[in-house]
């Protein structure tokens, strides 16, 4: 038997056709090569470019950190669900309606504000479940199901916000806040006795008032960090993130081996609901306030990082390291143009010329992944 | 190992009695009876719309069977999903729904059955363990994976066709059903496939083969049974009968009988 198991090709001379892979080849099959790629050019260009105009000092750095931080939140949640073969449309609509699930009970129905956060995280995760359920039970394409989420959150929440507030913002969430515990966890900064240190040190500028120009990291930032490594860690390093990529690349094969397809779609969908309430959190914490157009466009911003980072639009592959490299490209074009005092209308442009770039790269990448041609 | 089981002596690995399938008005299995012992292949035989797919969907748990008796080493089954019939040991490799083309070797070899490491909560997926055990059951098949991180989609379809099997067998399948593993499978490839089914059956396990090419059947299996029209038309052992009978059996009806005379026996 043991003698008899190898006759198919054991001692076969190495196919000539197969040409050896060098460890670069190897490289260039991960997803997130592209998008590191990407941000070294990024670098380079605004290294260049924005040279002396404070984009790297302290602040500088801070402040594109922050715009990267926030869309490495919904980013995750978008690059996790394209994996698993899944769009969400919804989610700047959700963006701002957890916004409101947040503001309006705080103000208008004295809630205490941890209340209404916690109310917040359970209504997004409600909705992220119902779009996950239609999406499996009637097979339709999720492009749809919840572009149709796009329009009803954001419907909602203009009109909540017209119904209790007479006009699309309700503000005054601070006043109601006080000193709960909730407002230091999304908008506080953490380590800012280092950052007094770095100051009085020399290392990072110093405000006329004596303050260090950087006060410290704001809570985005970390929650931001958190949910990219719990992320990445999930997707590359569990049995879920394996059956991410199962459902995503092909779900019958999945299924046929055992994989739950709906519970995992299902809960890829509360994550991204997850993902965008604490975009939002963040936001009224940090304004004291929730706007009827928040997160308006968010849900592309999150694709595209999702897609720069080597998500496939057809599902299965990608990964969480390379969306976080596509939000950090999002953040430093966004914010180089401002400090280098480009025309800002350019962005747009360069942001859809970025994008064609990294979905011809990708599926350059793929054929080579699988050997396709 | 290679002690062969006497195939007609040991009790039946699956045997299914007067098996009928309706879904709302249509009959598609309409009394099929057959069974497979351990160290049989048993080739199933039919055209299309002959019942192949529903009964090796109620054999996998797919769909329940309407009425009829089902038995697993002699006691009655009912499966509600496939993963029941997995549990039982019956394993399915699908034709081309078998593997995550985008996804690596050795995660797909794992896929759904994964392998962890570590304590309480923090339970990680040993992939050094997944990668070892791929490429060690690949080599046992003759399968030289350098690298089991690579996509399957790098590999050819019958290889692909072989990790799938060898993962059946590595988790411990004591049937397996083959649909259609070499239809879409050039001449060398097909061979790599059947040899492996040879391969299996002597370690024991039972397999059931599904296909419409006789040639293919005649080369692995030791019993026919053909299908018409959700019926078990027959079943044959292989020394009852020949190639060429097999072939008009399946036919089934004159005219290709006609046809194949016509074109001088080769349909």
């Amino acid at each position: 038997m043991a003698e008899n198991s190898t006759v198919v090709a054991a001692g076969r001379p190495a196919d000539e056709r197969l040409q050896k892979q060098s460890g670069l080849r190897k490289l260039l099959s991960r997803p997130e090569l592209g998008a590191i790629a990407g941000t070294v050019l990024v670098f380079l260009f605004f290294g260049a470019t924005a040279h002396g105009t404070g984009m790297f000092a302290a602040d500088g750095i801070m402040n594109w950190i922050t715009v990267t931080a926030q869309l490495t939140i919904i980013a995750t949640g978008a690059a996790l669900l394209m994996v698993g073969g899944e769009f969400d449309l919804s989610v700047g609509s959700m963006i701002g309606f957890a916004g409101m699930m947040i503001a309006i009970p705080t103000v208008y129905f004295g809630w205490p504000v941890w209340a209404s956060v916690v109310f917040a995280f359970c209504g997004a995760l409600l909705i992220g479940f119902l779009n996950g359920l239609i999406v499996v039970r009637t097979r339709l394409p999720s492009f749809i199901v919840t572009l149709a989420s796009l329009y009803i959150l954001r419907g909602m929440t203009i009109a909540l916000s017209i119904l209790f507030a007479n006009r699309t913002i309700v503000s005054g969430v601070k006043n109601f806040a006080g000193d709960s515990i909730v407002v230091p966890l999304f908008s506080g900064k953490a380590f800012q006795g280092l950052f007094v240190w770095m100051a009085n040190a020399g290392i990072i500028g110093k405000l006329p008032n004596g303050q260090p120009s950087v006060q410290g990291i704001p809570a985005v930032v970390i929650w931001a960090f958190v949910i990219a490594l719990i992320g990445h860690i999930v997707l590359t390093r569990t049995r879920f993130g394996n059956w991410i990529f199962g459902a995503g690349g092909d779900a019958n094969a999945a299924r046929n081996v055992g994989v739950p397809v709906a519970r995992v779609k299902i809960t890829l969908f509360m994550v991204t609901a997850f993902c965008a309430t604490v975009y939002a959190t963040c936001q009224v914490m940090e304004f004291g306030s929730a706007a009827a157009d928040r997160g308006v466009l968010k849900e592309f911003e999150a694709i595209i990082a999702a897609v720069i980072g080597g998500c496939l639009l057809t599902g299965g592959y990608g990964s969480v390291v390379g969306a976080f490299f596509g939000a950090l490209i999002f953040g430093v074009v966004q914010m180089g143009i401002l400090f280098t005092g480009a025309p800002n209308d350019w962005f747009q442009v360069f942001l859809g010329l970025m994008l064609l770039t990294a979905v011809l790269f990708n599926s350059y990448i793929r054929r080579r992944a699988t050997g396709e041609r | 190992m290679s002690e062969a089981t006497n195939p007609s002596a040991a009790t039946p690995l699956i045997e299914v009695r007067d098996l009928v399938k309706h879904f709302g008005p249509v009959v598609a299995l309409n009394g099929v009876s057959m069974k497979v012992r351990p160290g049989e292949v048993l080739c199933l035989l039919g055209d299309n719309g002959a019942g192949k797919s529903t009964l090796i969907k109620t054999l996998s748990g797919v769909h329940k069977p309407t009425s009829g008796t089902f038995l697993v080493d002699g006691r009655p089954v009912s499966f509600s999903t496939p993963r029941d019939a997995l549990d039982a040991g019956i394993a399915t490799v699908y034709q081309d729904l078998a593997m995550v083309p985008l996804t690596s070797i050795a995660r797909n070899f794992f896929m759904g059955r994964e392998p962890m490491r570590g304590v309480g909560p923090f339970k990680f997926l040993d992939l050094a363990f997944a990668e070892r055990v791929a490429r060690e059951e690949m080599k046992k098949i003759g399968i030289d994976v350098r690298d089991p991180s690579q996509a399957v989609g790098t590999l050819s379809g019958g290889e692909r066709q072989c990790v799938a099997i060898a993962r059946a067998v590595y988790f411990g399948a004591k049937v397996l059903i083959l649909d259609e593993p070499t239809s879409a499978l050039g001449v060398a490839q097909t061979s790599m496939v059947l040899k492996y089914v040879h391969q299996v059956r002597a370690r024991g396990l039972g397999v059931i083969f599904i296909t419409h090419n006789v040639r293919h059947a005649y080369a692995v299996g030791n019993t026919f049974t053909v299908l018409n029209r959700g019926r078990t038309l027959g079943t044959y052992e292989k020394a009852a009968i020949g190639i060429e009978e097999l072939q008009n059996l399946m036919a089934g009806d004159k005219e290709l009988q006609l046809l194949s005379d016509d074109l001088g026996g080769m349909v």
